[in-house]
C-alpha cells in the first residue's frame, strides 16, 4: 500500500496537510504504471510530460497559498474514447490509431478546469463494444486481482488503472453496463449517471440514445465528488439536461436510509443468475434491512425482451455512428474495423433496412417504452432497486471466444438501465473466490444523490471497498 | 404529342440565411469564402461531436410552411438519412422523413406535399494538381440550413413550372429568410416528370436534378416530356430514373437508374430530442404572416386609401401585395400610395423583374423622364450592367466600344445625359 492507493478524499486531505505534494503522487502513479502496465495493459497512451508539468503548477499554486479547485492534483485516466485535444485518441481500434482530436470532450475540459491531472488514455473494448475488455485491437486488459481473469468491459482499462494504482479515478462510458461491469470485476465504485446528466460531447458515440458518461472510483464519496464536477447542462449536447445539479456530497456524512424502500427485481434473480453471486447480493440486501431499509421483491415483467431490444437499438445507432470512419479526413479505411464493429454495423444496417425497419427497429423502440414503464411502476413503490451486475461466474481471458451470443445475453441485468435512461451505482459487495463482485443500486432519473446516500450507508458498515489487489497489498 | 398529359412535381431546396449553421455555431454564409475556414468538429463530423439544432432555422421553416398554407406537426423530429458520399462527413445527413415540420399546404393553385428542414452538404472540387487529377472537399457549406419544399405532381407544363417557381422565389425572398439566389446555389430546383395517356398519374417518375435556372427548368421539362412521349409512341416502357440536364445541348441524360437507387435507412436522430411546438409558439410565428383575404382587403382600403378594385387586385395577387408593402418598408419611399398601386396594377413598371430597391429609380424615370439624383443614376447603371452580361463581357475583353451599347440601353430607360450615363457605367465596369 502506498499513497496512490488512497481515496481522492484522503489524498485531498494529505495535500491540505502538506503531507504529500501533487508531484509526488503523480510520480508515484507513473511508477506503478511502469511496473504493472506491461502485464495489465491498461494504459494505451501516456500524457507524462504534460501531467508532470501540471502537477508542478498545482504545487506552485499551493505553496503560494491559493485556493485550489476540488480535484487539484488528482491523477485521473480517461477511457480512450474521450476526445483529448492533441493527445492520441484511438477508441482502442486500429482504424484510428493515429487520430489526434482537434478538441477535447466537455467532460475532459471540466476535469482539467478543476485541476485534475490527465495521466493518459486507457484501453477498452474497441469502440466500447464488449463486456470483457478483451475486444481491443491493442490486446486484452488483465484483471489486477488475478491476471488470468478479464478486468470486465468495456471500460476495462479504466477499472484496471484505478485498481493497480495508475490513477485515483478514471472516466468510463456505459452503454449497456460498460462501467458497472468492470467496476464489479475490479472492486470499484462505478456510476452510470442518468442519461443527459453528463455531457456526451466529444466522447466517441456508440449508441447515442444509451451512452452515459460515468466514472470509476474507490469509494462512494469519491464517486459523488467527481459527479459534482462532470454533471450539468452543456450547450454542445442537445440531450443534456438543464435540471440543476444536486449537491451530491451534502448528506453523505449522515446518510438517511431508515424506512427507505428497496426492491429486488425478481426477474434478475432467476435461474440465469449464478447461485453464489445470488447469495452475495441477498446478503447485501440483508445488510440494508439491518440498516433500517425495507427490502421487498418487485417485478419488471418485460425484462425478457431486454437483449433483443438492446441489441437492435444499439447496433442500429452504432451502424450510423461508425459511418464517419471512412478514412477520408482522419484514420484508415473501413476494412480496419475489428470483427465486432463489423458485426454490429451489419446487424444495425439490416435492422434499419426497408422492409425490416418496422419489424425490428420500430418494434424495439416500442418495447423500449414498455421496459421504461416497468421501471416507472416499480419506482412508484420503491426508492431504489438492488440487483447484481455480473450474473455469471467471472471470466478468464480467452474464455469468451467460443460464445459470443452467450456474452450478449449476460447484459440482461445492466442493459435495461440504459434503455430506460436511469442512474445506477455499482459498488463492491464481496468476492467470488478471489475475484471481486459488485452489486448495483438503480434509481429513478436524476436520483444520483439518493443512490450515493444508500451506497455510503453500505460502505459505512462494510469494508469490501477498502480491499486492494494482492499485487498492491504485497508492496507493503 | 396529342393525347399525352404530363405530370410534373417540383422539389425545391432553399438555403436559409441564418447567421450560423444548422447544428453548430459556424458562419452559414459560405459564398466565395476561403475553403474550409468555416468549420468545426460538428460540421466536420469529427468523432464525438454532437448536433445542436438552430432554433431560428426551425422557426423560419415553420414560418415558411405557414405562408405556404401548410399544416404544422406540433410534434416533430429530425432523422438520419444514411448514404455514403465524400461531401457528407458523418455518413448521414440530418433531415426529416416521417414527421416534417410542415405538410399539406397550398400555394398558387398547387398543393404542397411537405416542407422540411435538413442540412446542406460540403462541396467537391475536381482539379488537376501537378498533373494529377484530384478531388478536394470544401466543408464550408456543410451543415448550412436547407429547406426542402415538395409539391404534388400538379404542375401542368414546363412554362407553368417556371412561372410557379418564380412566384415561390418572390414570396420566400419577401420573407427575408433566404436570398434564393440560383447562381449562388441558395435555391436549387428538381422536377419529377412523367407522362400519361389515360390521364391517370403513372406509377413511374423521372427525377431531373441539378438545374440551376428557371429557364433551364423549363427546357429540361420540355425536353423530358418530349423524350418520354416519343418512347411511349414507340411502345417502350419508361423506367424510373434520375437524369441530369446538360444546358449546352438542352438535353437530359441518365444519372442513376432504379436499380442503383439509394436505400437511406432513415431512423430518428438520437442526438436531438423531438421538437415540440406549443400553440402559443405557433401563434407567435403565425402573427408574422400575412392576414386572411378579407382582412387584407379592408386593411388595404383603410391603410393605403385604395379603392375596392385596387385592394381586390392585391388580395388576389399576394406577391404584388407583398411587393407593394415591401416598398414602404423603406423610410425614404414616399410616393403616393395610389400612384404606386397603379404602377404595379397596370404593370407600368415591370416590378416582377425589378427588386424593390430599384423600384424608386424606375419611378423617377417614368415621372421625370430623367433621373433625380446621383444615387438613382447609379442604380439605373447597375440595372443596365446586370441586364447585359454579354456587352459587359465584351467590354472587359477589350471591346471598349461595347460601352456605347450600354449607354444606349441606359438612355432608353432614363433619358439621361449620355456623358453622365457613360461616366456612371464606367464606374461600375472599371
Amino acid at each position: 500500500m502506498d499513497i496512490v492507493d488512497n481515496s481522492i478524499r484522503e489524498t485531498v486531505d494529505l495535500f491540505k496537510k502538506r503531507k504529500i505534494s501533487c508531484q509526488e503522487i503523480v510520480r508515484a502513479c507513473f511508477e506503478r504504471i511502469e511496473k504493472y502496465n506491461l502485464s495489465i495493459n491498461a494504459y494505451l497512451t501516456l500524457n507524462k510530460e504534460q501531467a508532470l508539468k501540471k502537477a508542478q503548477d498545482v504545487d506552485n499554486n499551493r505553496v503560494k497559498g491559493r485556493e485550489l479547485p476540488p480535484l487539484a492534483g488528482i491523477p485521473v485516466a480517461l477511457k480512450d474514447i474521450y476526445s483529448t485535444k492533441n493527445l492520441r485518441t484511438t477508441a482502442a481500434s486500429k482504424i484510428i490509431d493515429n487520430y489526434l482530436p482537434a478538441y477535447s470532450a466537455t467532460v475532459v475540459q471540466k476535469l482539467e478546469s478543476v485541476g485534475a491531472i490527465i495521466m493518459g488514455k486507457v484501453n477498452c473494448d474497441a469502440f466500447a463494444h464488449g463486456a470483457t475488455g478483451e475486444n481491443s485491437d491493442f490486446g486484452s486488459v488483465k484483471n489486477p486481482w488475478d491476471l488470468e481473469y478479464v478486468a470486465g468491459g468495456s471500460s476495462g482499462g479504466s477499472a484496471a488503472a484505478v485498481a493497480f494504482g495508475g490513477c485515483l479515478m478514471a472516466m468510463g462510458t456505459d452503454t449497456g453496463g460498460s462501467i458497472r461491469n468492470p467496476a464489479s470485476y475490479c472492486n470499484l465504485v462505478g456510476l452510470k449517471p442518468t442519461y443527459g446528466r453528463v455531457s456526451r460531447s466529444g466522447v466517441i458515440s456508440m449508441g447515442s440514445s444509451l451512452d452515459s458518461m460515468g466514472h470509476l472510483t474507490r469509494t462512494v464519496e469519491d464517486c459523488a465528488l467527481v459527479l459534482s464536477v462532470t454533471a450539468g447542462y452543456d450547450p454542445l449536447d442537445a440531450t443534456s439536461s438543464r435540471k440543476p445539479v444536486d449537491f451530491y456530497l451534502q448528506d453523505l456524512s449522515h446518510p438517511a436510509i431508515k424506512g427507505l424502500k428497496i426492491g429486488l427485481p425478481q426477474e434478475y434473480f432467476g435461474r440465469e443468475l449464478n447461485p453464489e453471486i445470488k447469495t452475495l447480493i441477498l446478503k447485501a440486501a440483508q445488510q440494508f434491512t439491518d440498516l433500517g431499509a425495507e427490502v421487498d421483491e418487485v417485478s419488471l415483467p418485460n425484462t425478457a425482451y431486454t437483449i433483443p431490444v438492446y441489441y437492435l437499438i444499439m447496433s442500429s445507432e452504432v451502424s450510423a455512428n461508425l459511418a464517419r470512419f471512412d478514412g477520408i479526413r482522419f484514420g484508415h479505411a473501413r476494412e480496419m474495423f475489428g470483427e465486432e464493429a463489423k458485426r454490429r454495423i451489419m446487424l444495425g444496417t439490416f435492422a434499419l433496412s426497408a422492409g425490416y425497419y418496422d419489424a425490428y427497429y420500430l418494434r424495439a423502440s416500442k418495447v423500449r417504452t414498455l421496459l421504461r414503464q416497468d421501471f416507472e411502476k416499480a419506482f412508484a413503490k420503491f426508492d431504489a432497486l438492488l440487483a447484481p451486475v455480473v450474473p455469471i461466474k467471472p471470466r478468464k481471458i480467452g474464455e469468451k471466444e467460443q460464445e459470443k451470443l452467450k456474452l450478449y445475453l449476460e447484459d440482461y441485468v445492466t442493459g435495461p438501465v440504459n434503455l430506460a435512461g436511469l442512474p445506477a451505482l455499482a459498488l463492491p459487495c464481496g468476492f467470488w473466490h478471489n475475484i471481486p463482485m459488485g452489486m448495483q443500486l438503480i434509481g429513478p432519473q436524476f436520483s444520483e444523490k439518493k443512490l450515493f446516500e444508500v451506497g455510503q450507508a453500505y460502505q459505512d458498515v462494510t469494508d469490501w471497498h477498502l480491499k486492494r489487489p494482492p499485487l498492491v497489498e504485497e508492496m507493503g | 404529342m396529342s393525347g399525352y398529359r404530363p405530370f410534373i412535381g417540383l422539389e425545391i431546396h432553399v438555403e436559409l440565411a441564418t447567421k450560423s449553421k444548422m447544428f453548430c455555431g459556424c458562419c452559414a454564409d459560405h459564398f466565395h469564402k476561403e475553403p474550409n475556414t468555416q468549420t468545426c468538429p460538428v460540421c466536420l463530423g469529427l468523432p464525438g461531436a454532437l448536433p445542436v439544432p438552430n432554433k431560428k432555422a426551425i422557426d423560419w421553416t415553420v414560418f415558411l410552411g405557414l405562408v405556404l398554407g401548410c399544416r404544422i406537426n406540433k410534434h416533430s423530429y429530425f432523422e438520419r438519412k444514411q448514404y455514403f458520399y465524400p461531401d457528407l462527413p458523418k455518413g448521414f445527413q440530418i433531415s426529416q422523413y416521417e414527421r416534417p415540420f410542415c405538410f399539406k399546404g397550398w400555394f398558387d393553385e398547387v398543393n404542397i406535399t411537405r416542407v422540411h428542414l435538413e442540412e446542406d452538404t460540403g462541396k467537391l472540387i475536381h482539379r488537376k494538381i501537378e498533373g494529377e487529377k484530384v478531388t478536394l472537399i470544401d466543408f464550408n457549406r456543410c451543415g448550412v440550413p436547407l429547406v426542402e419544399i415538395v409539391t404534388e405532381p400538379e404542375i401542368k407544363s414546363a412554362e407553368h413550372a417556371k412561372e410557379w417557381l418564380k412566384k415561390l422565389q418572390r414570396v420566400i425572398r419577401s420573407l427575408s429568410i433566404s436570398d434564393c439566389d440560383m447562381e449562388k446555389g441558395s435555391m436549387r430546383l428538381e422536377a419529377n416528370v412523367s407522362v400519361s395517356k389515360n390521364g391517370k398519374l403513372p406509377s413511374y417518375k423521372v427525377e431531373l436534378k441539378n438545374i440551376n435556372s428557371f429557364r433551364f427548368v423549363e427546357k429540361a421539362i420540355e425536353f423530358e416530356i418530349q423524350r418520354q412521349t416519343e418512347l411511349f409512341e414507340k411502345g417502350q416502357k419508361i423506367e424510373q430514373e434520375t437524369r441530369g440536364f446538360e444546358s449546352d445541348k438542352g438535353v437530359t441524360y441518365l444519372q442513376r437508374s432504379k436499380e442503383e437507387a439509394f436505400e437511406y435507412r432513415y431512423f430518428p436522430e438520437p442526438d436531438i430530442p423531438p421538437i415540440v411546438f406549443t400553440d402559443g409558439e405557433l401563434d407567435k410565428i403565425r402573427k408574422q404572416i400575412p392576414e386572411l383575404p378579407e382582412e387584407k382587403r379592408q386593411r388595404f382600403v383603410k391603410e393605403y386609401s385604395l379603392n375596392e378594385q385596387e385592394a381586390d387586385y392585391f388580395v388576389s395577387n399576394p406577391s404584388a401585395a407583398q411587393y407593394f408593402e415591401v416598398l414602404y418598408l423603406e423610410k425614404n419611399f414616399n410616393l403616393d400610395f395610389r400612384e404606386t398601386a397603379r404602377l404595379i396594377i397596370n404593370k407600368k413598371i415591370d416590378w416582377e423583374n425589378i427588386s424593390p430597391a430599384d423600384f424608386k429609380a424606375e419611378v423617377a424615370v417614368l415621372q421625370e423622364g430623367g433621373l433625380s439624383d446621383q444615387v438613382e443614376l447609379a442604380k439605373a447603371a447597375k440595372i443596365v450592367v446586370d441586364g447585359n452580361p454579354k456587352a459587359v463581357a465584351d467590354y472587359r475583353k477589350g471591346k471598349t466600344n461595347a460601352v456605347g451599347f450600354l449607354v444606349g440601353q441606359m438612355m432608353q430607360k432614363t433619358k439621361v445625359d449620355p456623358n453622365l450615363a457613360r461616366q456612371e457605367l464606367l464606374k461600375i465596369l472599371e
